[in-house]
């Protein structure tokens, strides 16, 4: 096995990974939390009245974070798919898996919230536009991810006909990202990007900014305690998990 | 420093108090939810292992004592 050959590979050992996993949950739950308050405080709080949208538009400070997180689990999810079908490493498969219900329910919000900011801003819940439509897609993928796997019983090809479904779809990532510059859409363009300064006042950048960080590690640490249930659900018939299970755990 | 001047304004949000609280509340319900059900779930599942590793401790005590031989590992 490569186990020996590169100490990396080590923590791709579910055995190894388990724990550390377990370990690192509290802290990424901790600062969750804290720029979860510090996000929402600011945005509800203390940033000013927007001179178009007035109070509505504070949809922003949890609709933009769940976009964002939608579309990074997906790419996360598409990158882990990708190394197991390379490296056949069994830790991948779970991680893609780990992330596929995390990535639809931030996907489900995005469109949530947006429907709820849209009704309000453009007068309607829902258009068939471009920036919509595709994030429509976007939670359609995961389901059928998810659905896919779910209705393989042997856990290693599951893994891989998910894992293909998931590197077909990564291409849907950039169509959303860049729909609102390639079609007409009534979807507002990028508040910010990576080639410009933000088109926003300082303070509702920050808290946008720091409600994404909350999502970020609620993403993770979520993801992690899925993949310790995945491990066990799969690794059942080992020694470890024996061991493990025999324990007071 | 803060921008409401009353907690009536601030829950009326301009008029547009319900789509920001049914923003808020649904993202929050929904991440609230998520681990709960996950550790609800891992509760489940390690109960599972558990009886299941009794179960075959005992078949496997049972085989041993001369019983009928069953065989090895369960497909559940």
């Amino acid at each position: 096995m490569s186990n020996k050959l590169i100490n990396w590979f080590r923590y791709a050992s579910p055995q190894t990974f388990y724990p550390l996993a377990g370990r690192m949950i509290p802290w990424f739950w901790g600062l969750a939390a804290i720029f979860g308050v510090a996000g929402l405080g600011i945005g509800f709080l203390l940033a000013p009245t927007d001179a178009q949208q007035g109070e509505g538009y504070r949809i922003i400070f949890l609709h933009v974070p769940a976009s964002w997180m939608s579309m990074f689990i997906y790419l996360v999810m598409a990158f882990w798919a990708a190394t197991g079908l390379a490296f056949n490493t069994r830790l991948s498969g779970m991680m893609a898996s780990a992330l596929a219900p995390t990535g639809a329910l931030f996907a489900f919000l995005s469109l949530w919230t947006g429907a709820l900011w849209g009704k309000p801003m453009w007068g309607t819940w829902w258009v068939w536009d471009a920036r919509l439509t595709s994030e429509l897609i976007l939670l359609f993928l995961y389901i059928g991810f998810i659905a896919l796997q779910a209705a393989i019983d042997d856990p290693r090809r599951a893994d891989k006909a998910g894992a293909i479904l998931a590197l077909v779809g990564v291409v849907n990532i950039p169509i959303i990202y860049f729909s609102v510059k390639w079609w007409n859409t009534l979807h507002q363009g990028a508040s910010v990007s990576l080639t410009k300064a933000p088109s926003m006042a300082a303070m509702m950048l920050w808290g946008m900014l720091l409600c994404a960080l909350a999502c970020w590690m609620y993403s993770i640490a979520v993801a992690l305690m899925r993949v310790r249930v995945i491990m066990l659900e799969r690794e059942r018939h080992t020694d470890w998990v024996r061991a493990l299970l025999a324990g007071r755990e | 420093m803060i921008h409401w001047n009353s907690l009536a304004e601030f829950l009326a949000m301009g008029r547009h108090g319900p789509y920001v609280w049914g923003s808020l509340l649904v993202m929050a319900l929904l991440m609230v939810a998520e681990p709960m059900l996950l550790l609800q779930g891992r509760k489940r599942l390690i109960a599972r292992l558990r009886r299941q590793y009794r179960a075959e401790a005992a078949e496997r005590g049972q085989a041993a004592a001369g019983g009928r031989s069953t065989a090895n590992g369960s497909n559940d």
